[in-house]
């Protein structure tokens, strides 16, 4: 270009900018600057940008000082075309005609752009800058905001520098101006100072008593701070958000260290610590026993005459009078048993259609003690009892077995009633501290607190821990927990808040998820996963919600529709959803009677609510395992069980079908057989058989339970034929017709079949899926020499009806261990 | 009474106050003559902040938190205090400047002591009322609250005024140096007649009204008190006399804290009644700006 390159200096200068908004504007400024500037065909060779409490700036790098000349070229109408047509573009173009190239009979119109000065592009992109910045919240002021069209800012905008070299590029916002001045330290050095361009802006500016490198004041704070601690013996507990608000609270950084009474630490650490750091915006230290040491650091925005004396002694006299505040709420707060406590709760509305926190709470135990009492959650085995580590199930443990199963002193082993007990205490305290005071303080604190208080009363640790611990896991990464009784306790507050708010069809739309049921889906995935919890989601959420919607649809029946629920859960000893629907289809109506309109909005509600708590957990799991690399297609693939298209409800069964089938479709065998078998269901589909195995056979998922709302879900069981077809459909085999002779290859995959159906059916029986992959396995060399040797569509119809049969074979085997067609590839 | 000599007295930091403000042309007004709960419910500040004609002023204004009060045992916290409010519309364009001279008019040295402008929004329902500012630290110690009044009973603020809220006790122990409120230096000794400490003046006053704030107050006649103000206030708008409304807004405010320091309003009720407050609020407001012309 053989321009000489020149460096521009922004300063927006403001009264001060919150700490927590520095950063991001600070970017927003680069990216808006070089935004605006590449509009005009400027780039600068790099931007550096520095922010202060007080300014934002940025320094361009390498400008030239002009832009470009640019030619343009615009094709215009055919000049056979009418005047009118012309007349447009040639507004257009702003050129009269004899400027207009005829090319072909095609009028071309060649614009010129001359270069600009960039001072001018700067003048102009400046303030439309300053009119379109993303401030979080934004205000008016001064004799301007007499009209709410006055120019906003987060905080009064005090003036501007510009300089393009040496030269003040001329910006006007609403009465502001650019010039050369601008303000040094607001204590040190009050007085206007003059800047001569880029070049000296950081350097004066430090004479000044600023420092506008942000990074600069990050490391200044930090390595101060640390210093500091050391002299004194401490360690500094490390807090980079910390460094980061304060150095967005100071032009001139000067940590300073200071002492408190160490009687103060008798209060939980973690109070402590929040005083410091989000009351005071102080530096946490450690004593050599790795205990809070009774010392702070707070960051002075001065070089005090007296060297911070004063200070120090103003700032440790705050401290003391807010450490006195908790050291008194702690104190308050502990002569209240816990169980006082949880009695205020009734005046806590949880939500206007599900009552207060007590009732909650009342719920809360009820599960948690139903988690214990159906072996979902227990103690792990005791070493003479053998078994695999985790959670137990109710295949390992019996109900109403083992009364007296040793209890050992440590916790470990406690019965399934003690277990029961501990869990229903704990859940009926565990939100008790929500009105203390000192979580009324620090409401960060909840269930810590409630912890540090169940201890100091005396209350067992399995309790105490668990109230400490109950709302984990909070995010991805948070530790999970593992003691039974805070798994059972966390379990049940979560499976309550999403079963409830279901069942007042309060689900989280797109983004809205006002009550947080995703993150609590995510934390139940992750306790049952990493506790092995056997738990059918269908008869969780039955538990957790089925009352409450019995209680709003029934109130004068309800006695009876609860017991009604009672008699569907002993009738129900299969281990899937949909045997879960139909006990509950087959017993309400026996046992309630009630008009049938009336069982039906009821029923419907349940099987609603349950199913969609289900198909919730089952959409969370995706979200949980694309994490894992594993992909949504085997989750989907997976949890279609027993092919009859009902769903999976066990989410620990569920993951270790996945785990099986992407270790089986990663294999040679696996793939082939995949193949084989998106083969057979083309053909199949072709000839008008549907995906669930059966010609045009309806199926429990198609007949619309708990799908639309529409249908009435009674109609499913009170009509026998349905549920007959069901049954045979399940069966999977619509009676073949007398066969004509078969090919080898298909005599080959029909005895492959015979070996491989009862195979797999026993491996999944045993939940052994790695088993059922490998029975699968073993039709992967008959699929293939079938499709090899034998024609499906022979010209005589038998030949082919039986092909087809089996094909059809093939596909239900395959589903009953898992639904190839919805993977992919 | 302990304290040094030199340092301002409780009364002389209001004086110096005064004098301060007075000299950068506020009206010093005295103190509003209602039970109030912030210096901001002052009509001078409500109302006046309202509307296109400037207004300059500073005062005083005694404010009650029934539900603060801890029967005189706490150091810190009082059920009765003081405010000091200044109010400059619109606002000057040296407003953080005007305000750091009265700190060091109240002998605070800014090379000696850290003053720190805090981010601080500030927000009132019972006013349908928000603004942007700081708390103002010094040595870690919030003294004063800075806010630019953005709108006032859900009214745009046009133009925008600057608010200022020093809390005095505060100010005054940092000050002076003491750690209890109650061992402040109200005033200065004089010849033979003793200098008297906050306590004497304040002790039983916090004694007495925190019992009768938690226990004895009767709340069949507040909650009787909150309906007929809420009656009157509503009377008054239709009217045409908004200052009276505003009164009774003001009044119908008090006893709603009056009751919720009786702890007979639950959860529910809570947010119910500050809506009504905020109605009664916003009303006066409205009729205030009507009255003037102002509304659009």
């Amino acid at each position: 270009m053989g321009q000489t390159m020149t460096d521009f200096l922004l300063e927006l200068r403001c009264e001060e900018i919150p700490a927590r908004m520095q950063a991001k504007a600070s970017d927003d400024l680069a990216r808006l600057f070089t935004e605006q500037l590449a509009q005009a065909g400027l780039k600068p060779e790099r931007i550096t940008s520095y922010v202060t409490p007080r300014r934002l700036a940025l320094i361009a790098h390498g400008l030239p000082g002009e832009t470009q000349a640019v030619s343009e070229e615009f094709k215009g109408p055919r000049t056979s075309a009418p005047e009118q047509a012309l007349e447009g573009f040639l507004r257009k173009t702003g050129l009269a005609k004899d400027q207009l190239e005829d090319r072909d009979g095609v009028w071309f119109a060649v614009v010129e752009k001359p270069g600009r000065a960039t001072a001018d592009v700067l003048s102009e992109a400046i303030p439309a800058i300053i009119r379109a910045f993303p401030w979080p919240k934004s205000m008016r002021w001064g004799a301007a905001s007499e009209t709410t069209e006055s120019l906003r800012w987060v905080r009064p905008l005090q003036g501007i520098v510009a300089l393009l070299g040496e030269e003040l590029v001329a910006i006007e916002v609403e009465g502001v101006t650019s010039g050369y001045a601008t303000v040094g330290h607001r204590f040190h050095h009050p007085g206007i100072i003059t800047i001569g361009s880029a070049a000296d802006y950081v350097e004066k500016l430090r004479a000044c008593h600023v420092i506008v490198d942000q990074e600069e004041r990050k490391a200044i704070i930090e390595s101060r701070a640390k210093a500091l601690a050391g002299e004194a013996g401490y360690e500094l507990i490390e807090d980079a958000g910390l460094v980061a608000e304060n150095a967005g609270l100071t032009e001139w950084p000067v940590p300073l260290l200071g002492h408190f009474d160490p009687a103060f630490l008798e209060v939980p650490p973690e109070v402590i610590q929040l005083t410091l750091r989000i009351n005071q915006k102080y530096f946490v230290l450690r004593s050599a026993d790795g205990k809070l040491a009774p010392a702070f650091i707070c960051t002075a925005n001065i070089e005090a005459k007296d060297g911070g004396a004063a200070i120090v002694a103003g700032n440790g006299k705050v401290l003391a009078a807010r450490l006195s505040d908790a050291r008194f709420f702690w104190e308050q707060d502990k002569k209240t048993p816990l169980e006082e406590h949880a009695k205020k709760l009734s005046r806590i509305t949880f939500h206007e259609k599900l009552g207060t926190v007590a009732d909650k709470v009342e719920r809360v135990a009820k599960l948690a003690r139903w988690l214990v009492e159906e072996g979902i959650v227990s103690s792990p085995p005791l070493p003479f009892r053998g078994g695999a580590g985790g959670g137990a199930s109710r295949d390992t443990i019996a109900p109403g077995t083992n009364p007296h199963p040793n209890p050992s002193p440590e916790g470990e082993g406690l019965d399934r009633a003690q277990l029961a007990d501990l869990a229903e205490q704990a859940a009926k305290l565990c939100k008790a501290d929500l009105v203390t005071e000192m979580v009324g303080e620090f409401p960060e604190l909840q269930g810590l607190m409630g912890g540090y208080y169940a201890r100091a009363e005396g209350l067992p640790n399995e309790v105490a821990d668990a109230i400490r611990d109950h709302y984990k896991p909070v995010g991805q990464g948070d530790e999970v927990p593992t003691a039974p009784v805070t798994v059972a306790v966390s379990l049940a507050d979560k499976l309550d808040t999403i079963a409830q708010f279901f069942s007042i069809e309060e689900k989280p739309t797109g983004s809205k998820d006002p009550f947080a049921l995703r993150r609590a889906a995510l934390g139940s995935i992750a306790l049952i996963e990493r506790n092995g919890l056997r738990l059918d989601l269908i008869f969780a959420a039955l538990q957790a919600a089925g009352q409450s919607i019995v209680d709003r649809r029934f109130s004068p029946k309800s006695d009876a529709l609860s017991h009604a629920i009672k008699a569907v859960g002993k009738a129900l000893d299969a281990k899937t959803g949909p045997a879960v629907l139909d006990a509950l289809g087959q017993v309400v109506p026996q046992v309630l009677q009630p008009t049938k309109e009336e069982s039906a909005r009821g029923f419907q509600d349940l099987v609603f609510m349950v199913a969609s708590v289900r198909d919730f957990f089952l959409d969370r799991l995706e979200v949980a395992m694309k994490d894992q690399g594993v992909s949504a297609d085997l989750i989907r693939a997976a949890q279609i069980i027993d092919g009859d298209g009902g769903k999976e409800s066990d989410l620990v069964r569920l993951l270790a079908r996945v785990r099986a089938l992407q270790s089986f479709i990663e294999t040679a065998d696996g793939a082939n057989l995949l193949a084989g078998y998106k083969r057979a269901a083309n053909i199949l589909k072709k000839e008008g058989y549907d995906d669930s195995g059966a010609p045009a056979m309806a199926t429990a998922e198609s007949q619309g339970i708990a799908q639309t709302g529409e249908e009435d879900p009674l109609a499913l069981v009170e009509e026998p034929a349905i549920a007959e077809a069901v049954a045979e459909m399940a069966q999977g085999q619509p009676a073949a017709a007398s066969a004509p002779a078969p090919e080898p290859a298909e005599s080959a995959l029909s005895a492959a079949l015979d070996a491989a159906e009862p195979r797999a059916a026993a491996a999944i029986e045993a939940e052994d899926f790695e088993g059922a992959m490998a029975a699968l396995a073993s039709l992967r060399a008959p699929i293939d020499s079938f499709f090899e040797s034998v024609i499906v569509n022979d010209p005589e119809p038998a030949k082919r009806s039986a092909r087809l049969a089996l094909l059809q074979r093939v596909r239900v085997a395959v589903h009953k261990v898992a639904d190839f067609s919805r993977i992919g590839g | 009474m302990a304290g040094q000599a030199e340092t301002l007295s409780f009364q002389g930091l209001i004086l110096t106050l005064h004098d301060y403000w007075s000299r950068q042309g506020c009206v010093i007004l005295q103190p509003y003559d209602m039970r109030v709960g912030a210096g901001t419910f002052h009509p001078a500040t409500t109302l006046r902040s309202l509307g296109p004609d400037p207004w300059n002023c500073a005062y005083v204004q005694p404010s009650r938190r029934p539900t603060d009060g801890r029967y005189g045992e706490n150091p810190n916290r009082l059920q009765h205090y003081y405010q000091y409010q200044v109010i400059m519309k619109p606002s000057p364009p040296d407003l953080q400047a005007l305000y750091l001279g009265s700190l060091a008019a109240i002998g605070i040295d800014p090379l000696l002591h850290d003053i720190r402008f805090v981010e601080d929004d500030w927000e009132s329902p019972t006013l349908g009322a928000w603004g942007l500012g700081w708390e103002v630290w010094c040595d870690g110690m919030e003294v004063t609250q800075f806010t630019y009044f953005q709108q006032m009973g859900g009214f745009d603020c046009k133009p925008v005024a600057g608010e200022l809220t020093y809390g005095l006790e505060r100010l005054a122990m940092y000050i002076q140096g003491v750690d209890s409120v109650y061992d402040l230096r109200f005033n200065d000794a004089v010849d033979d007649r003793p200098a008297v400490s906050y306590g004497e003046v304040f002790l039983a006053n916090e004694q007495q009204m925190s019992k009768w704030n938690f226990e004895v107050a009767d709340t069949d006649s507040l909650l009787k008190g909150f309906e007929a103000a809420e009656a009157e206030c509503q009377r008054s708008i239709a009217a045409g006399v908004p200052l009276a409304a505003y009164d009774q807004a003001i009044e119908a405010s008090h006893l709603f804290n009056l009751l919720q320091a009786r702890g007979v309003i639950s959860v529910q009720e809570r947010a119910n009644y500050i809506g009504r407050v905020r109605d009664l609020a916003k009303g006066s407001c409205a009729a205030w700006m009507q009255v003037n012309g102002w509304a659009e």
